[in-house]
Parts: structure tokens; C-alpha cells; sequence
């Protein structure tokens, strides 16, 4: 671990494996296609490519720290391995009965997803602990040793085990564990006291089920990319990033590869909260946007928002509720069908509608002119000017503005009475409106007002519409890196050595013994600096959390736990702290209730080794304006119409420079829009500011 | 380019549902109410100076579609506009002016800009106690259930009602909670305020007259080519349930006109002297549901959308009259869709689903430590859901919700509430009713009080003596059970006794089956089998 001067960021996404090489600080990358049938080749095929560019061998590479989206893809297309799920008597169901809730009110024709686990494969036994993880009924181990032969039988892959109330108490799960493996050695058996800690019985069924279900696969992948690595004579470790954005072992992965889940998206809001701490902004919201989907992140004081529990693969429309429950710690972020292949259409009040249908790489949007005949938003945006048809990609491939223009007028234009350029603005400031929504309530839900924030975005669609958004926002600057096109696989290479440990230990303020609540943080601490040390030597920090509630609420806010030996006097300095947070998020607090108890649900910790910040440099935010001789019409949301806008190459450009808006920067991989309120100004390291002009 | 102004009016309109969104939010995340923060008993909306409903929240239960749009009017009625200022709220539980039940408190706020008044927003929620008999179908009237506060400031110029507060901490059991949901409902409204203002302020909006215009004009459209699209003609159905002590006749006659559709509940049961009956506000909520989902699904609830659907009846148990009880009004509000849809069944046949479990099996407890020994003395609540009628070409869904929006809570998230031990949640099998497509499954509940512990429970349920019926071929689905472990049958509504060391055992009721048995396709019927939703009878 002494040297890390070579390091390598590998990201599997559903259509790309991006690849980042950072040689002592200067990067190298690439992106080629994601290969399903053996995903370790398009990595080798992209180390190949970075290695050659950067003139060096695989056994120079320090490090390497990979991410992947096959385990979501796994989950999403239903192709994990046979598992049995071993659950308390009474509790077969679980899964499959959910929340007892249509996620749409109004779909008489609903489905809801079926259970990861169909109903043939959840196999009951008795045994029960009571809320306080005391038994109030015996394991049935008899049934255990006939459970050991169906499963055996039943040629299964994997196994689950999920009783009620293991969060509390491991006791039953590890003994079944025990009596499972003794009898089927080798079969990986997953049990979600381990796996996911928490009350709530079906998210943790689920995530223990989700994690037994994926893991032969990745463990056959991980097992073959390390000895494929090795083959091609790469000396160095390789670490897994998982979901809450830290990196994990490759041994950690194995065992829990839910981990792995979303470990994508996190890669890129690490990469913009790198941003964030070269340039010293605290209050940052990060907007990916890509082909299907447009991810924001709220990033604050260099860190992303993180949460207890997401849902991957929804089903219906990206609509909450239809996808499947994991409940691991994770970095929050708002996910919604807005992407350059979303489709536009008009429903039954003639109001224009986007996504989350996406023309996705085949056919591709009608612009492509590879028979998508259907209007997407790279359609609206090659229409409205604001990509030219003639230089997409370098010229690589040419648009058709024609096949644009006649798809837009088919299927909005047409049946709205507006002309196709009215018709892609309309479906421009649809999809900017949707995203800006999401984004509102996403700072809602997190008790933060959006407008106060930088935006920093990434992703082949974002800087097209960054501009706008902001408009609609109220957020007066953005920021777009350089290689915002592999975000995420550089954000890998900034990722901490990092765990966060939860414990569902529900404590009324009221009742808070001291020196139990220590000794279950002591626990939780050394859990996670046992990752942290897989990876690291480093100095550790630890950053502790409550979250906390009045007593007969259901939404609990998380709250800052001092980092030392708790001592009786905390419990006021806790409640202060949570009455503080209730009123940044709520308005005010619940004060002059008599009797009215505060409690703790969840504790959290997390442990990371700590990263040399970057020396921050400040924004350059005045610059001198550039003189542009090329114009191009591009229209321009404030005027209402076409204007003649100019037109610059990023590579022209240099640190100082301010381009006057309305202008397009144009570079390889996309193109930045200033809109006419917004300036630009370049950064020192190429980082591209939008900036609002002043009144 | 005369093509902006609709896309800037298409903006707007989401803009303001998702300002809405926001405020049911806001309610989700604050309430102390288990029915609203789990089961999402609740709603939110923005309206014009006038009343008239511009956009309600999705989240929410379907109950209030329309019962809050009525309530805004009354408060308009009661309170003189000369005596609205900034910084106020109102509030009511009439049952007959808010949703229908003295637990279910509305709050109505104006919203001002630069002093002109531009709009009002309102939510409801479900508190946890209004007092007098609690939550139960025992109230002779409407007086014996519990506090009744009339529409009323609740804060003038943000400065809240001390003398109502102090009144509700002691006509309520559970005071902070109660008054703690007060304040939740005043803040959701404050937030749907502070989001249409930033709203106005960017777009330079003095008022929302032109964009409510927009909304309505389109709404109206929509609907009315919907309806028009509908064979006209009058159509009737019944459905008799439990009821309290005696079977309850429900009636209704479905008119489709060309610009309406109206549902009359003439020929149902008159009013019960048990608290299971429904004000006509909330019985229509559920009807225009029912009538929405088959027609508009698609179509955002507003004045506009919801105007062409119509309801009328006299006095009966679905248009009780003041002082009528209407404590449990969702028990019979929930068999109103089925009801409408048995209907709506003979004008689109073919097309609509089977009768379901409808009613909610909720239930009440409240546990206590055996005389004599020390413990835990706990209110604890209880979503759970029966199996949704068979669709046309799809089986029922197996406990789920409908028509109500609501969840059920975690079983671990209960059972630290209170003494009671949960032993079974888990579907029931052979409930479905049998036919092409099979109705959906209920489930079965056992709960037991904790070691010393005993427990009285709430019954609030119903098709246990009158099971969901199939449709065009389709059987019934199974009836509901509630009983002792011991085989002690026990009523399904009212208070009664489960004595420490015995278990109650629920089952669901499951939904009705559609199309004869003998379609049913041989995979459909081996997958039934392989998973033991159906056990070995052929």
C-alpha cells in the first residue's frame, strides 16, 4: 500500500467500460463497449489502450479500483442464481407481500414485481425472538437437517437466510448458517444479521435474498478478472468500490456483493465531490446525465449525501415503490428516466411528456438516422441548434436534423399545432423542468434549499442543459470538469478506503444508558475499521450518526454523534442537536410538549482512512472575453426564439478565458450551452464555470 | 412564437403539482399519526381564490380525491374574505364539511402575495385521537365520538389558537401526538405557500387566473372526450355486507350521459345506529374513484377533471345525516367502488375486475399487562389487506390495498409499539376466488398478547358473511374468519377480549374470481400448485 503513483479506474456501465489511468496526477482514459459475455476483456482491451498511451506496463499499475453495475444488472434482468430463502415460520411471504400498496393509485391492470425468490424456493422454520432479541421460541434444528437435504436436492446455488428480528440478535441465523454449511460445504449461504443489520423486515429480507442471488455470479467474474490481471502480469491489488462510495476488498465483495450495487453513480459523485474540494465549495449539487437517466446528488462539505436504503430496478416507470428495497448504506441520489435517449411524446390532455422510454444506442434517437423513428431529447437538442449535426462525436457520426425535424413534428409538433422548432423546445424544457422538480424535492426530503447550491455536472447530456436547469433552479454557478464522459471511472481513483457500519438499537433519550450505547459503538467502530484496514494503514476518521425522531413519528432525521466516549451530559448536547436539525428541516421544532420523548432508530458509523484534500484553488470568476468570429443559431430560452450564438472549441480555450453567453463550447464528447443569463469562464485545470451575469 | 405561452403554461402545471408533491411531503415526513406517516391517510392541494381545486398531490389516499376540493368551499362560505390575513389557518373535523370522520382533521391556508390573496392550499390527515369512544363503530352519534371543532382559525397572522390547543389537550388521549399533527398539517400548507410564491416570483406571475384557465380548459376537454367515448345508457347494481349486527344492502344506479356520469345510491340501507356510516362527502370520493380509474386514470385530479362526475342519493347508510355516527365511515366508503364497478361492469362488459376483499382489515389494539402483574400498557394500530378482485386478463393482486391507497407497517416496527407478539403474516392459500383469472389471495394473522400480557382489539371488518363475488363466470372468493386459536368464533366488529396465552387468528378475505374456472389455462393452474396458492383440489 506504500505506493500508489499508478492507479486504475475500471467502470462497467450497461452500454460503456470506461477506463482511467492517473499517472502521478495526469490522466488517461477511454471508453470501450461493455462486453457481457466476459466483462473482464473490455477491461484488459481498456488497460491495453491507456497503457499504450501512457507508455507503461500493467506490473507498473499500483492499484486498481473497480466498480461495476452487474450486480443491479443482475438483479434488473433476473438472472442470478437458483436461491433458497430460509425464513421464520409464519414469514414465508414476506417479499412477496411488500408494502401491501399499488405504487399507482389509478392502474386497474397493475403488477407488481414478483419476489427476487418465487414462492416454491422460501422454505420455513420455526424458532423466534421477541422485539428485544430475546428467544421466545427454539430453533427447529431438525428442520434445519431436512431443509439441508431439499436444498441440496433442489439443485440450488445459493442460500438466503432472513428471520424476523435478527437485527437484534444474530443468534438463530448464525446457528442455521452453521448447520446449512456443515451439510452443504461450499454452497455460499448469506444471513441478514451480516448483510443488512437493520429493523424492517422486508427490506432486509430482500437485501439478504438480493445478495445470495448475485453472488455465485460475482464471484466467478471477480475470481477470473484477478487471475486474468495476474496473467497479463499485474502485480497490484485490486479494490472494489461499493455503493456508499468507499472501497472494499475484493475478498468483502465476494461475500457481500449487494455492496456492489449502484457502485457506478457513486464513482460519479465521488468524482464531483473531488470538484468540489479543489475548488473549496461546500454546497454542491452534482447532475449526471447521460442516455437514459439524469442522476443529481447533494454534496456538502466535499461528502454526498448518504442513505440507509434505496431501490434498485423499479419496474414501472422509475415510479417509487415498483423496484425491489436494499437496505445498505449507500450515497443518496434522485434517479429519473431523463437521459438524450428519453423519448418524447404527447398524452391525453396534450401535454408533451419525456421518457422514461429510451431510444437507448439501438435504434438511437432519430437523428442518428439508424431507424429511430421516434423523437428523443438529443433530437429536441440537435433542433434547437444546440448540438451541430456536422461535428457530433468528431464528426464520427453524422446527424440527420431532417430526421429530427420530421420525428418531432410526427409525434409532438404535429398534434400540438407547434412548429418543430417550438415542439423541441417544448420537449427541451419538459425534460429540464422534470429534472428540476426531482432535483427541488430531492433538497426537500434532505432539508436543504436548492438555490444555494453549486451544480456541477457530467455525463454526454448534462452540459447541454446544465444551463437551463440552473435557470430554473435559481443556482447561479456550474461547473463542468474535464473527462466528465468517464466521471465515474475517475472518481474511483479518489474513492477513500472506506465502510460505514448501521445498527438498528432503537434508545429514548429519556432512557439512554451510557455506557451500553458505548460499547455498541465500540462494536460498530471496530467492524468498520476492520474494512478500512484491508485497505489501508492510514489515519483513520470516523464520522458517527444518529437518526433520530420524536417518539410516534415514522421519519427519522439523522443527527451528529460526538466521536469520543459518550458521557451522561451528551444526552442534552444530543437533543439540542436533534431539535436544531428538526428545525432546519421541518421549519421549527416541537417545543413546550410536555413528556414528549425524542428517540434514536439507527446508529451509523463510518470509517475511512484520510485522503490528502487537494490544496483548494479559488473560482475564477472574472475573466476576459474572448473574441469569436463563428456563430451559429442556437435558441435561447430567455429570448424566445433563435439567436445568433457563438461558437468555441474547449481546446482553444485557456484558463481565464470568459465566454460571453449565448455560446456553445464544443468539444469531443458533448457540448456545454451557455444560455444568454449565464457567462463562462475557464479554469486553471480546464474545469469549464457557467456564471450567472450579474443584474 | 405564438407556440411559447402553451409550452410556458405545460411548465407551470407540473411546476404546481410538483409544488403540491412537495407539501404531502413535507406531511409524510412530520406526522405523528401511524395512519398517515405508514399508511398514507392523507392529502394535500392547491386552489384558486375562488375554491375551485387547481392540483392535488399524488401521494395520498384515494378517499380524499374529491372531499377536500367540497371542504375548501366551505371554509370560503364560512369565513369572510375580509377577515383572511397573511399567516393564517383554518381548520375543521366536521365530518360532513372535511372527509367524512371526526379523526380526519382539514386545514385550509390563504396564500398571499404582495398583499393580494392568489390562492389557497389545504390537507388532511388521519390524527391519532379525537377521544370520546376512540376509533370504533361503538358511538350512538356523532357526539359520542369524540371532539368536534367546527371551521375555525387555527392561527390568525401566525400566531396559533392557544384556547383550541388547550381545549384538544384535554378532550384528546394522546395530546402531543395530536397536537403535534396539528402543527405538521399548518407546516405542509407553509411549505406548498413558500413553493408557489418562489414560483410566481421566477416567472413573474401576479396571479394564477391564466394558468388555472389552461389546467380546467384542458382537464375539462380530456374528460369529457373520455365520457363521450362511453355507451350511454343506466345501469344498476347491489351488493349486501356485513354490515354491524345485520347485513347492509348497498344500491346504485350508474347514468352515462354524454357531458356526465352520475352514480345515485337510491334503494341502499338506511342509516345504521353503529358508527360504520358514511357522509355522502366521502362515500362520493370513493365513487368518482371507481368511475375515474375505468374512464381518466391518466387525468390529474382537479375542479375541472372531476366536475363531470356526479353523485346523488338520499339519506341512507352511505348519505348519513349530522348526528348520525361515522366513526368506521371507510368500512362501507372502501365497498363503494365495487359496487360502482358491478355497475360500470354492465356497460363495458368484459372489461372490469371482480369484487375484492374492498374494506381494509384493520385493527385496533390496546394491551395491557394481566391483573396483577406489571408490563406495558399500549395502543397499537394495524393495516392489512384481503385479495383484489380477478382483472379481465390478469389474477387479482394477493393482499394489497385497494381501494384504498394505503401500507401495511413492518411487523418488527409494530411489535416494538406494544405487548403483542405477531407469530403469522402470510398468505392465505385456496382464498382466491377460482376462474379464468383467479381473484387475489388474503392472508392470515395471528397475534398473540406478549408472556402476562392481554389485549382488547377494535373489529373492523367485513366480507366474512358476505363474500367478494366473482363476475361473468368467476367464483367467490373466501369469506373473511376471525377466531381464537381455540376455534372461539368472534364477531367482526367491536371491541372484544383476547385473553393472555391465546392467539387471535385473522384471515383475510380474498377476491372474486373472473370467467369461468374451466378457462383457466393448465400453465396458470400448475403454477398455482407449484407455489400452493391453490393446494391440491383440482
Amino acid at each position: 500500500m506504500s505506493t500508489q503513483d499508478i492507479r486504475l479506474g475500471a467502470d462497467i456501465g450497461g452500454t460503456f467500460t470506461d477506463i482511467a489511468l492517473d499517472l502521478r496526477g495526469q490522466i488517461f482514459s477511454t471508453k470501450v463497449l461493455t462486453n457481457y459475455a466476459e466483462p473482464e476483456q473490455a477491461i484488459l482491451d481498456g488497460i491495453e489502450i491507456v497503457t499504450q498511451q501512457a507508455g507503461i506496463g500493467y506490473s507498473d499499475i499500483d492499484i486498481v479500483i473497480h466498480g461495476t453495475t452487474l450486480a443491479t444488472n443482475a438483479l434488473i434482468e433476473r438472472r442470478g442464481a437458483k436461491t433458497a430463502l430460509v425464513t421464520t415460520e409464519g414469514f414465508r411471504d414476506v417479499i412477496e407481500m411488500r408494502t401491501e400498496n399499488r405504487f399507482e393509485q389509478y392502474d386497474l391492470n397493475l403488477k407488481l414485481p414478483a419476489p427476487l425468490i418465487p414462492r416454491e424456493d422460501r422454505f420455513v422454520v420455526s424458532g423466534r425472538l421477541d422485539a428485544q432479541g430475546r428467544e421466545l421460541q427454539a430453533l427447529d434444528e431438525a428442520r434445519l437437517n431436512e431443509l439441508a437435504e431439499i436444498i441440496r436436492e433442489g439443485g440450488f446455488g445459493a442460500v438466503a437466510i432472513g428471520f424476523i428480528h435478527s437485527y437484534q440478535n444474530p443468534i438463530h441465523e448464525e446457528r442455521a448458517r452453521d448447520i446449512l454449511a456443515a451439510k452443504l460445504p461450499g454452497l455460499p449461504i448469506s444471513i441478514s444479521a451480516e448483510v443488512s443489520p437493520q429493523m424492517r423486515e422486508f427490506e432486509r429480507f430482500n437485501t439478504v435474498c438480493a445478495n445470495a442471488y448475485v453472488r455465485p455470479q460475482m464471484e466467478d467474474y471477480l475470481v477470473r478478472l484477478q487471475s486474468r490481471l495476474k496473467d497479463e502480469g499485474a502485480q497490484c491489488p485490486v479494490f472494489m468500490i461499493h455503493s456508499g462510495g468507499g472501497l472494499i476488498s475484493v475478498e468483502t465483495a465476494i461475500e457481500f456483493p449487494v455492496r456492489l450495487v449502484e457502485s457506478g453513480p457513486a464513482g460519479g459523485a465521488i468524482f464531483a465531490a473531488d470538484v468540489a474540494a479543489r475548488f473549496g465549495l461546500e454546497k454542491v449539487v452534482s447532475y449526471d446525465m447521460g442516455g437514459t437517466t439524469a442522476k443529481i446528488c447533494l454534496i456538502e462539505d466535499f461528502t454526498p449525501q448518504t442513505a440507509r436504503t434505496f431501490e434498485v430496478a423499479r419496474t414501472y416507470r422509475f415510479c417509487k415503490g415498483s423496484g425491489m428495497p436494499i437496505s445498505i448504506p449507500v450515497i443518496e441520489m434522485i434517479e429519473i428516466g431523463a437521459g438524450g435517449g428519453s423519448i418524447a411524446w404527447v398524452d391525453s390532455m396534450g401535454r408533451i411528456q419525456t421518457g422514461p422510454e429510451s431510444a437507448a444506442s439501438e435504434p438511437g434517437p432519430a437523428c442518428y438516422a439508424r431507424g429511430g423513428e421516434r423523437p428523443a431529447i438529443t433530437d429536441a437538442d440537435v433542433m434547437l441548434g444546440k448540438i451541430d449535426p456536422d461535428n457530433f462525436a468528431d464528426g464520427a457520426i453524422s446527424l440527420s436534423k431532417d430526421a429530427a425535424a420530421n420525428a418531432i413534428a410526427k409525434d409532438v409538433g404535429g398534434k400540438l399545432s407547434l412548429t418543430p422548432l417550438e415542439a423541441a423546445f417544448g420537449i427541451c424544457e419538459v425534460v429540464d423542468e422534470n429534472m428540476a422538480n426531482a432535483a427541488r424535492v430531492h433538497a426537500v426530503e434532505n432539508g436543504k434549499n436548492i438555490s444555494e447550491n453549486i451544480m456541477i455536472a457530467f455525463g454526454g447530456a448534462a452540459p447541454l442543459h446544465a444551463a437551463r436547469l440552473c435557470e430554473k433552479l435559481g443556482v447561479d454557478q456550474c461547473l463542468i470538469p474535464p473527462g466528465a464522459g468517464v466521471g465515474s471511472a475517475i472518481g474511483f481513483l479518489k474513492a477513500p478506503f472506506g465502510y460505514e457500519g448501521l445498527a438498528s438499537r432503537l434508545v429514548r433519550l429519556s432512557d439512554f444508558d451510557v455506557d451500553d450505547v458505548n460499547s455498541m459503538l465500540a462494536g460498530l467502530r471496530d467492524t468498520a475499521e476492520r474494512f478500512v484496514r484491508a485497505g489501508s494503514d492510514g489515519e483513520i476518521q470516523r464520522e458517527i450518526t444518529a437518526f433520530m425522531r420524536y417518539q410516534g413519528q415514522g421519519w427519522e432525521i439523522p443527527v451528529a454523534i460526538p466521536d469520543r466516549k459518550l458521557v451522561a451530559s451528551d444526552i442534552t448536547l444530543i437533543g439540542d442537536r436533534f431539535s436544531e436539525s428538526y428545525a432546519r428541516f421541518f421549519g421549527r421544532a416541537i417545543d413546550g410538549l410536555g413528556g414528549l420523548e425524542i428517540e434514536i432508530v439507527t446508529w451509523s458509523m463510518k470509517a475511512s482512512d484520510i485522503r490528502e484534500k487537494p490544496n483548494a484553488a479559488a473560482l475564477l470568476t472574472k475573466g476576459s472575453a474572448v473574441a469569436v468570429s463563428e456563430t451559429r443559431a442556437v435558441f435561447d430560452p430567455s429570448s424566445d426564439g433563435l439567436c445568433d450564438s457563438k461558437i468555441v472549441e474547449r481546446s482553444q480555450l485557456k484558463a481565464g478565458d470568459c465566454v460571453i453567453g449565448p455560446a456553445v463550447i464544443v468539444e469531443e464528447e458533448t457540448s456545454t450551452v451557455i444560455t444568454s443569463p449565464f457567462d463562462a469562464i475557464l479554469q486553471a485545470d480546464g474545469t469549464i464555470l457557467l456564471t450567472r451575469k450579474e443584474a | 412564437m405564438a407556440g411559447l405561452s402553451e409550452i410556458r403554461m405545460q411548465v407551470m402545471w407540473n411546476r404546481l403539482i410538483s409544488v403540491v408533491e412537495e407539501q404531502a411531503l413535507t406531511l409524510l415526513r412530520t406526522a405523528f399519526s401511524t395512519s398517515v406517516r405508514e399508511a398514507g391517510d392523507l392529502s394535500a392541494g392547491v386552489f384558486n381564490p375562488q375554491g375551485l381545486m387547481l392540483a392535488q398531490a399524488v401521494t395520498g389516499t384515494p378517499g380524499h380525491v374529491n372531499t377536500m376540493a367540497e371542504a375548501v368551499l366551505h371554509f370560503l362560505g364560512e369565513i369572510p374574505k375580509e377577515e383572511m390575513f397573511e399567516g393564517d389557518c383554518y381548520v375543521t373535523n366536521d365530518p360532513w364539511k372535511g372527509t367524512g370522520h371526526l379523526h380526519d382533521i382539514t386545514m385550509v391556508a390563504p396564500s398571499f402575495k404582495n398583499g393580494e390573496l392568489v390562492a389557497f392550499f389545504a390537507c388532511t390527515a388521519h390524527v391519532v385521537d379525537v377521544g370520546g369512544r376512540g376509533f370504533g363503530a361503538d358511538g350512538k352519534s356523532v357526539y359520542e365520538e369524540g371532539i368536534q371543532i367546527p371551521i375555525m382559525k387555527f392561527a390568525e397572522r401566525g400566531v396559533v389558537n392557544k384556547d383550541l390547543i388547550n381545549i384538544l389537550r384535554s378532550n384528546v388521549r394522546e395530546p402531543n401526538q395530536v397536537v403535534g399533527d396539528f402543527y405538521s398539517l399548518a407546516a405542509c400548507n407553509e411549505v406548498g405557500h413558500r413553493r408557489l410564491i418562489d414560483m410566481m416570483d421566477e416567472t413573474n406571475m401576479l396571479s394564477l387566473d391564466e394558468l388555472g384557465e389552461f389546467i380546467f380548459s384542458r382537464s375539462r376537454t380530456a374528460t369529457l372526450e373520455r365520457i363521450a367515448k362511453l355507451p350511454k345508457g343506466v345501469w344498476t347494481n347491489q351488493m349486501t355486507v356485513d354490515g354491524y349486527d345485520t347485513p347492509v344492502t348497498l344500491a346504485t344506479t350508474l347514468s352515462v350521459k354524454n357531458d356526465e356520469v352520475n352514480v345515485d345510491f337510491a334503494g341502499t340501507d338506511g342509516i345504521s345506529k353503529w358508527g360504520i356510516n358514511c357522509p355522502l362527502i366521502y362515500s362520493k370520493a370513493y365513487a368518482c374513484y371507481a368511475v375515474k380509474c375505468v374512464v381518466a386514470p391518466d387525468i390529474p385530479n382537479n375542479s375541472a377533471s372531476l366536475e363531470p362526475f356526479t353523485v346523488d342519493s338520499p339519506v341512507n347508510i352511505l348519505n348519513a345525516e349530522r348526528p348520525a355516527p361515522v366513526s368506521l365511515r371507510h368500512v362501507m366508503g372502501h365497498m363503494v367502488p365495487d359496487l360502482v364497478l358491478g355497475a360500470l361492469a354492465q356497460a363495458l362488459p368484459g372489461q372490469i375486475m371482480s369484487e375484492g376483499a374492498a374494506a381494509l382489515w384493520n385493527i385496533h389494539i390496546s394491551a395491557r399487562p394481566e391483573a396483577g402483574k406489571t408490563g406495558q400498557n399500549s395502543e397499537v394500530l394495524m393495516f392489512n389487506s384481503g385479495g383484489t378482485g380477478a382483472r379481465p386478463a390478469l389474477d387479482g393482486l394477493a393482499a394489497t390495498a385497494f381501494p384504498s391507497g394505503v401500507h401495511t407497517m413492518p411487523i418488527e416496527a409494530t411489535e416494538h409499539t406494544g405487548p403483542i407478539v405477531i407469530w403469522r403474516k402470510e398468505l392465505r392459500p385456496d382464498s382466491g376466488g377460482a376462474g379464468r383469472t383467479r381473484g387475489g389471495l388474503g392472508q392470515i394473522i395471528e397475534i398473540a398478547p406478549s408472556e402476562g400480557h392481554e389485549f382488547d382489539f377494535s373489529a373492523m371488518f367485513d366480507r366474512v358473511n358476505h363474500p367478494a363475488r366473482g363476475r361473468d363466470g368467476g367464483e367467490e372468493g373466501a369469506p373473511g374468519v376471525v377466531e381464537l386459536c381455540d376455534g372461539t368464533k368472534l364477531r367482526p366488529k367491536g371491541w372484544q377480549h383476547v385473553p393472555a396465552g391465546k392467539r387471535l387468528i385473522l384471515k383475510a378475505p380474498g377476491g372474486g374470481g373472473f370467467g369461468p374456472a374451466s378457462e383457466r389455462s393448465e400453465s396458470a393452474k400448475a403454477e398455482d400448485r407449484l407455489k400452493g396458492y391453490v393446494s391440491e383440489k383440482e
